[in-house]
């Protein structure tokens, strides 16, 4: 174990879907604050990747630690579920179809694994939650269920539901794909605001305008390995890899 | 059609109607019961469970619910199992039922998103916590139509217990017409009391089902 340890560490992940191999031998180090953006094709694993984090697709080999302890231990399966789930409450993540809680409303949505997990009494939930739905600015709609919001509006609310455990660390991906083109600044706008308040983020986007704007590093990834890692200056202006500079050509030549 | 015959009967078929409500009602409970335990056996994460919940199923719904009555009344007794017309009406449409209530339960649970329980897992929930906090609110608003269809099966499979000799609508349309000789009015009146019947419960469905929608 090294001496130093870094917040979110990622040593030799790997992991295969049969013989099918989509993450090969990557490591990562995060530091308290950073915000990293993961890019890439589809396929590429950056997806997998980020859900290893807090475990949600298991490397099947490898080791993820945050904060100084191993998240995927290996333990009898009760322990482990013990583990995992105390873990997990420090790491937030916002997916690509948002997952609200269809049978709740907003309200709800956030209030119910506070409750649950932290023990806060109704009355500390409710605050907490008007807290979080003003931050992502759906305070207004803190009575409406998620079928009467927009993708744009859910996912903001998706945003104050993992905020409300206090996480050490949110994961997000593709917190935007899946929007209307016209939504997509209110929920980048959110993020923004988080990076500005120096939450340590992990992002796997299709943006890079965004991921330009507000990451301090930026990954590029392809066919299960890390091509190519550095400041987004450099990444996106200045690639040395030539896989990035066509995955970049690609993707740029929409935008300009 | 013999309408003043109809009506001179009519208080022993109701009286008889309401056999097949209690033998309906606790058919459906027994049903529900059996079905609850079916689907939790075969979403079992282990594979000795879901085999038994995969054969309680194909056994009860791949035979008829007529032997499956005539094997537990008239063959019970040989291997043990004394009950009367009526219990054996109950426990064998009841664990009938069970296997198609099976089948709606799980499908239900099933088909709600798993991106639903990876959020409630990714919060910090525990398995059990995700799946009744999050999936089976979902999943039972869901389930309410198609268990309404398992609830008119049943009540429709009650009549089956006249092969049996329980005393109820059918078994009493079928004594009727020995004494009257007129089982064109005896089936007709029995027919009007189970659609009665089977109305009532629809619309009772359709109510509870409109209840738990999410505006």
């Amino acid at each position: 174990m090294s001496d130093k340890s870094h917040f979110v560490e990622i040593r030799h992940a790997q992991k295969s879907f049969g013989a099918l191999e989509v993450l090969k031998d990557i490591s990562l180090n995060v530091e308290r604050g950073q915000i990293v953006a993961i890019i890439g094709p589809s396929g590429s694993g950056k997806s997998t990747l980020l859900r290893a984090i807090n475990d949600l697709d298991p490397l099947t080999g490898g080791e993820v630690w945050l904060d100084g302890v191993q998240v995927n231990k290996n333990l009898p399966h009760r322990q482990y579920e013990k583990h995992i789930n105390e873990m997990r409450q420090d790491v937030g993540m916002v997916f690509q179809h948002f997952n609200l809680f269809p049978h709740l409303t907003a309200r709800e949505n956030v209030t119910m694994a506070p409750k649950m997990l932290k023990g806060l009494s109704s009355a500390e939930a409710d605050k907490l939650a008007e807290e979080q739905l003003e931050k992502v600015g759906m305070l207004d709609r803190i009575e409406y269920y998620p079928s009467r919001l927009s993708g744009g509006q859910k996912q903001r609310v998706a945003i104050a539901r993992a905020l409300a455990m206090k996480p050490k660390l949110m994961l997000f991906d593709e917190a935007t794909s899946a929007l209307d083109p016209e939504l997509v600044d209110e929920v980048n706008a959110v993020m923004k605001k988080l990076a500005e308040e120096h939450m340590t983020m992990i992002i796997v986007t299709h943006e890079m305008d965004f991921a330009a704007s507000v990451c301090d590093r930026v990954l590029f990834m392809d066919q299960g390995v890390v091509v190519e890692e550095g400041p987004p200056s450099v990444v996106f202006k200045n690639p040395s890899k030539d896989r990035t500079k066509e995955f970049l050509r690609k993707h740029l030549a929409g935008a300009n | 059609m013999d309408i003043d015959l109809m009506l001179r009967v009519y208080p022993f078929f109701l009286e008889a109607a309401w056999t097949t409500i209690l033998l309906s009602v606790l058919t459906a409970l027994l049903g529900l019961t059996m079905g609850t335990l079916g689907a939790a056996a075969r979403l079992s994460r282990f594979a000795v469970l879901r085999f038994i919940g995969a054969a309680y199923v194909s056994f009860f719904r791949g035979t008829p619910a007529l032997i499956q009555l005539f094997i537990l009344y008239f063959g019970g007794p040989q291997i043990g199992i004394q009950l009367d017309a009526f219990e054996a009406g109950v426990i064998g449409l009841g664990i009938n039922a069970g296997a198609y209530m099976t089948e709606t339960i799980r499908g239900a649970i099933i088909s709600i998103d798993k991106g639903q329980k990876e959020a409630g897992r990714t919060l910090g929930l525990s398995n059990w916590q995700s799946f009744y906090k999050i999936t089976l609110p979902q999943a039972g608003r869901l389930m309410v139509r198609p268990l309404g269809v398992n609830l008119n099966m049943l009540i429709k499979a009650t009549a089956l217990v006249a092969a049996i000799s329980v005393v109820e609508l059918t078994y009493t349309a079928q004594r009727y017409i020995g004494s009257t000789y007129k089982p064109f009015e005896m089936f007709l009146l029995a027919g009007i009391l189970y659609m009665i019947i089977i109305y009532a419960t629809g619309r009772g469905v359709a109510w509870l089902d409109r209840k738990v929608q999410i505006t």
